[in-house]
């Protein structure tokens, strides 16, 4: 722990390891998004890629970084960092490593909102919109029910999981009612993708993250605290039921408005705050570097779409093969270590 | 009449519509290491619940320092009044020193977070406890009874003239039951700290307290000097129990010695 002290009363405490992932995490994945803006039918090499984004490229170059290629990894790093970040205070509030969007509904209930745009047509804005506010329904929805005198772990992840179940069953039910022909831009929707993706669908998001983070930060002393139950929390002077509605909302946006803008990509908010801990082997919530994580999996696993398997797979295919494999490794090695 | 910071008059605490205590009023004389006493399910968690903010009186109002503790801002509370409840989580993978500094929280801020008075006050709150040898080690491997001496550094730590405790003793043996016993006695003395703590056995809160409050269906039986109150003819009322309190061959407190079974005539073999 490096501490730093001025003589008017400030104070700031820094984790050398947690910054040393953050930074580490964060110079990765751009690295791997300047090699993403130099991948495509009109290669560039990363100094040319430099060099277009500091203004020095041709007309040609400056057209395809700017308008085709960059919107695509600002969309990746956005998703990826809002879904970690989401994924990490979940975690956090349910206090369960299962607790993610994913497991809880949320994603379900954006892909409700997505589905039923694609089953009587509608133009990408208003899939979107829908996916976005599915999913925020849906939070309210499972905040409502899992109300009782306050929002407590366990019944939010018993409620979530149920609302997730009967999701899935509308969804399959509204799979069954899209035309034909509609039927592979709502699966290809439903994996979650980034092709094609213009500054338009990452805007909304982008904006979300400007608020939403430096509020995250703000809360994330006192959700630490909420880490030793909600007794000991209220006695350290933590108002926890305001608390856990803040960041409920924070979170449910987060991925709502994620999902709006790639689809339901899964398992990235339920890994990323897994290897966060693991790398920062620090205790408790660590929120950055989980946004950091995100951020660097989507972008490594949209190149993994677009360099290593053939065809046009979508992003979501590699996060669930990825997150799926290492859920599983998760689960035997905690149970082994009597975690679990 | 000694002087009270922390008291309740007329609570009405419930449980959404369960009732446990009706007009219920209590008084924690300043720097008393007071012990509520009482059989299961009598309210006395329930009453240590609302005068730590946890719970909102149905009726009445918990006063701290003259003001309701409802309409005071969360933090400043927690700077005046601390609370170690009865099962608190330790998370994963965190170390003594760290978790004994969590409980500077109330006096730290967003550019305020790691002052010097804090790491001040979480070395000596670990010295106290006896716990700054375990300083590097993680929580999850201590003893039952190290692990509540941590807790303890942590509900120090924030150094607050009050400090309630929900059955601190509970899980532990007996040596360890003594062990945090005598540890609140020493902080009671040398801190000049109020302490208010519920506790189980009748025979420890009459040796530690020296205010007692006893407890039964929600209402208080009778409150004072365990030597004053601990009777007989109470033991009987609050739980019910036959016995005869002689004194405590240690200490000279009233000790609670429970009547043998009565033998209802003998049968011949």
């Amino acid at each position: 722990m490096i501490v730093i002290r001025t003589a008017r009363r400030l104070s700031l405490r820094l984790h050398p390891r947690a910054l040393a992932v953050g930074t580490a995490g964060l110079l990765l994945a751009l690295a791997a998004g300047v090699l993403a803006i130099g991948h495509g039918d009109y290669p560039m090499s990363p100094a040319d890629v430099l060099r277009t984004l500091t203004g020095g490229g041709s007309p040609a170059e400056e057209f395809i970084v700017t308008e085709l290629r960059l919107p695509r990894l600002v969309t990746a790093l956005a998703v990826g960092a809002a879904l970690g970040l989401a994924g990490a205070v979940f975690q956090s509030l349910v206090r369960n490593p299962l607790g993610s969007p994913d497991v809880l509904g949320f994603t379900q209930g954006a892909a409700t909102g997505a589905l039923v745009v694609v089953a009587v047509g509608g133009s990408s804005a208003a899939l979107a919109g829908s996916a976005a506010l599915g999913g925020i329904v849906t939070g309210v929805l499972i905040y409502l029910v899992a109300w009782r005198r306050g929002v407590h772990g366990y019944r939010l992840v018993l409620v979530g999981i149920g609302m997730s179940a009967i999701l899935t069953g509308v969804n399959g039910y509204l799979m069954t009612r899209v035309p034909l022909m509609s039927a592979s831009r709502a699966m290809l929707w439903l994996t979650g993708s980034l092709d094609g993706r213009g500054w338009s669908d990452a805007a909304p998001l982008l904006a979300a993250l400007a608020v939403l983070v430096p509020v995250l930060l703000a809360c994330a002393p006192a959700l630490r605290m909420t880490e030793l139950g909600d007794d000991a929390a209220s006695g350290l002077g933590v108002n926890v039921h305001r608390l856990r509605m803040l960041l409920l909302a924070a979170a449910v946006l987060l991925v709502a408005l994620a999902a709006a803008a790639a689809g339901p990509v899964s398992f990235v908010a339920l890994t990323a705050p897994h290897l966060a801990r693991r790398l920062t082997r620090a205790p408790g919530v660590n929120l950055l570097p989980a946004a950091v994580i995100g951020a660097l999996i989507i972008v490594l696993a949209d190149q993994v779409t677009l360099r290593v398997l053939p065809g046009q797979l979508p992003v979501g295919v590699v996060t669930g093969v990825i997150g799926g494999g290492y859920l599983a490794w998760l689960l035997a090695t905690e149970r082994r270590a009597g975690r679990l | 009449m000694p002087t009270s910071r922390l008291g309740g008059s007329g609570l009405r605490l419930a449980y959404d519509r369960r009732i446990v205590a009706e007009d219920l009023t209590v008084a924690v004389p300043d720097r008393s290491f007071t012990v509520v006493i009482g059989p299961n399910a009598c309210g006395k968690s329930t009453l240590l619940r609302a005068l730590s903010r946890l719970l909102k009186p149905a009726a009445g109002s918990v006063l701290l320092d003259g003001e309701d503790i409802h309409r005071r801002p969360a933090r400043a509370v927690a700077r005046t009044l601390g609370l170690l409840p009865q099962s608190p989580t330790a998370p994963d993978g965190i170390g003594v020193a760290e978790l004994v500094a969590r409980g500077r929280y109330p006096h730290q801020g967003l550019l305020r977070q790691w002052s010097r008075d804090d790491e001040r006050v979480v070395a000596e709150s670990m010295a106290a406890t006896g716990v700054d040898d375990l300083a590097d080690r993680l929580v999850d491997e201590l003893s039952g009874g190290q692990r509540q001496r941590v807790w303890l550094a942590m509900a120090l730590a924030q150094q607050t003239p009050l400090l309630l405790l929900d059955e601190p003793t509970t899980y532990l043996d007996i040596a360890h039951q003594v062990e945090v016993l005598d540890l609140c006695a020493r902080l009671h003395e040398e801190q000049g700290r109020t302490l208010v703590a519920v506790l189980h056995d009748l025979n420890h809160a009459a040796r530690y307290a020296t205010h007692l409050i006893a407890m039964r269906d929600g209402r208080v039986v009778a409150a004072g000097e365990p030597r004053q109150i601990v009777t007989a003819d109470l033991v009987k009322e609050v739980f019910g129990l036959p016995c005869r309190v002689i004194d405590d061959p240690e200490t000279g407190t009233p000790l609670v010695v429970p009547a043998a079974r009565a033998r209802v005539g003998t049968v011949a073999p």
